[in-house]
């Protein structure tokens, strides 16, 4: 049931009463956006691209130390970069362009520039977003995210995934075990059939769920839009505190442009 | 000098299913107000069918029902879930919002009662559950017990006129069964508790009704109802070993 476990999604959270985890949730949502657009924009080519990379990076790694996420935390979170690794690698074997030799290897250069780029880009942006989700309570994300005008459904929908992913993950874990323990040990394509199976039963018994939690809400009085308490305004501090990140990368991008 | 209506009436009334089959024929059922009634019958009986009659879920296919003299009817739905507070049998099912202070918010604030009066009616119902701690904390860091009992008090923050509990007993442990016994007897309210906890009956209801193949079989003083042990058998209701339900 994942009762006495905070399950995967609380899991990302470090309490903690820093400077960075006390900032209003929407504020950090907004710093963090501006401050992966700044990222994003910075142009691949720009030979002080480079710098400008070690400048947000510097930056990020500044708010982290604040917030008192540590290196190994940072590191964790980059395990959803994979897939951009991947990509970032393969790249310069597939542009085309001028080439240049690098072991031995013969590599397109404008690939390897994207490549980096893109590599540096997601792995700045992801450190940014891990710091955010270690520091920020994930009911206080969706709080934060309702704030900025997110529409009600995926607020709605956000919120029931935070709540049930661990009931679910719990049916899951469940079904596995009375799986395994008459027998069944996976692989080949009957192994495919069962989980085929379970993943059907599984919807079948998120979707009657669905159902009896509606009932449950309709119960006391649910007419389609989630009441919400009050919230506190956030003070022109605030906002100063939380946009410095986005800010000083600007600044970074800003002085690239103008100098390089 | 007119008496007050009964918290809950229901006369004859029928429910058949979509897909045809009927699970109640012609139900009566009559609690004052202030009343403690346990509803007991066998799985299958149509116990939860009727309770999803009792808040206007399911609308009665004959006969009616009326809350404190208010028909369950379409335009009166609203007050109707005000008065009429329905535990379900899983708490996860009940408990949908990221923390339990919220979720006991839930229902004063889809009344659209003030926010001061929605914050003392939440301190209130989580007190009267004992279950003042755990406001901040999100409902599925509880225990299967703890989570019970606040969903108790989603209800009790409604005010209602009558708490109607769903197996209220049901896959607790023995400490979880005894520290929500504890909770429902100290609670001011008309209570309807469905179960087939005989032993939970007769500790919290004095009364009992017996409901099978959907009509009601059986209504009279719990500790009569449980001596008659021809009457239980005939409606697959059994004691536990050893368990003595002559009243003490
Ligand atoms: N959604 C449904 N559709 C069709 N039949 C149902 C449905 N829910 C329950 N029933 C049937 O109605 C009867 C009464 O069910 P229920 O009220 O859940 O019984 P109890 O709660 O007493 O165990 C049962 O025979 C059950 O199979
Ligand atoms: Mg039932």
């Amino acid at each position: 049931m994942g009762a006495a476990h905070g399950g995967t999604l609380s899991a990302r959270y470090l309490p903690g009463s820093t400077a960075v985890h006390r900032l209003e949730p929407h504020a950090k949502l907004v710093s963090v956006l501006t401050f992966a657009v700044v990222v994003v924009a910075t142009p691949v080519h720009a030979p002080w691209a480079p710098a400008a990379y070690a400048g947000y990076l510097l930056a990020v790694l500044a708010v982290a130390a604040v917030a008192g996420v540590g290196p190994g935390r940072l590191l964790r979170g980059l395990v959803v970069e994979v897939p951009f690794v991947l990509f970032a690698v393969l790249l310069p074997f597939v542009a085309g362009g001028p080439q240049v030799e690098v072991l031995g290897l013969s590599l397109s250069r404008t690939g390897l520039a994207a490549g980096t780029g893109l590599l540096a880009k997601a792995t700045l942006s992801i450190l940014a977003a891990t710091v955010l989700a270690a520091t920020t309570e994930p009911r206080a994300l969706l709080r934060g995210l309702e704030r900025l005008r997110l529409p009600q459904v995926l607020v709605q929908i956000l919120m029931f995934m935070i709540r049930y992913a661990d009931v679910v993950g719990g049916e899951l874990h469940r079904m596995r075990i009375a799986r395994e323990s008459r027998g069944f040990t996976g692989g080949g394509l009957r192994g495919l059939r069962v989980v085929g199976a379970t993943a059907g039963a599984l919807f079948v018994r998120s979707y009657e769920r669905g159902e009896r939690v509606h009932l449950a809400m309709l119960s006391r009085g649910y007419r389609g839009s989630m009441p919400t308490g009050p919230s506190v305004p956030v003070g022109t501090r605030s906002w100063a505190v939380a946009l410095s990140l986005p800010l000083a990368a600007a600044a970074v991008l800003l002085a690239g442009i103008l100098l390089g | 000098m007119t008496a007050p209506p009964p918290s809950l009436l229901v006369e004859d009334l029928a429910y058949a299913y979509p897909d045809g089959h009927q699970a109640l024929f012609g139900v009566d059922l009559r609690v004052e107000r202030g009343e403690r009634v346990a509803l007991l019958g066998p799985n299958g009986a149509g116990k939860t069918t009727l309770v999803l009659h009792l808040n206007g879920i399911l609308r009665a296919g004959r006969g009616r029902v009326a809350v404190a003299g208010l028909p369950v009817e379409k335009r009166s739905l609203q007050e109707i879930r005000r008065r009429v507070g329905v535990v379900f049998q899983d708490p996860d099912d009940q408990l949908f919002m990221p923390t339990v202070g919220e979720d006991v918010a839930f229902g004063p604030r889809n009344l659209g009662l003030p926010e001061p009066e929605v914050t003392a009616r939440v301190a209130a119902a989580l007190e009267q559950v004992h279950m003042s701690d755990a406001a901040d904390r999100p409902p599925h860091h509880l225990s299967f017990g703890q989570r019970r009992r606040v969903a108790v008090a989603t209800v009790l923050a409604m005010q209602p006129e009558i708490v109607v509990l769903d197996e209220p007993s049901s896959n607790l442990d023995p400490a979880g069964r005894r520290e929500l016994a504890e909770v429902l007897a100290e609670l001011p309210v008309t209570l309807l508790m469905v179960t087939h906890d005989l032993p939970y009956a007769a500790q919290l209801c004095p009364r009992s009704v017996i409901l099978d193949g959907g009509t009601v079989v059986a209504d009279g003083p719990t500790g009569e109802l449980l001596t008659d042990a021809d009457l239980l058998a005939a409606h697959r209701l059994e004691l536990p070993y050893g368990f003595d339900p002559t009243p003490t």
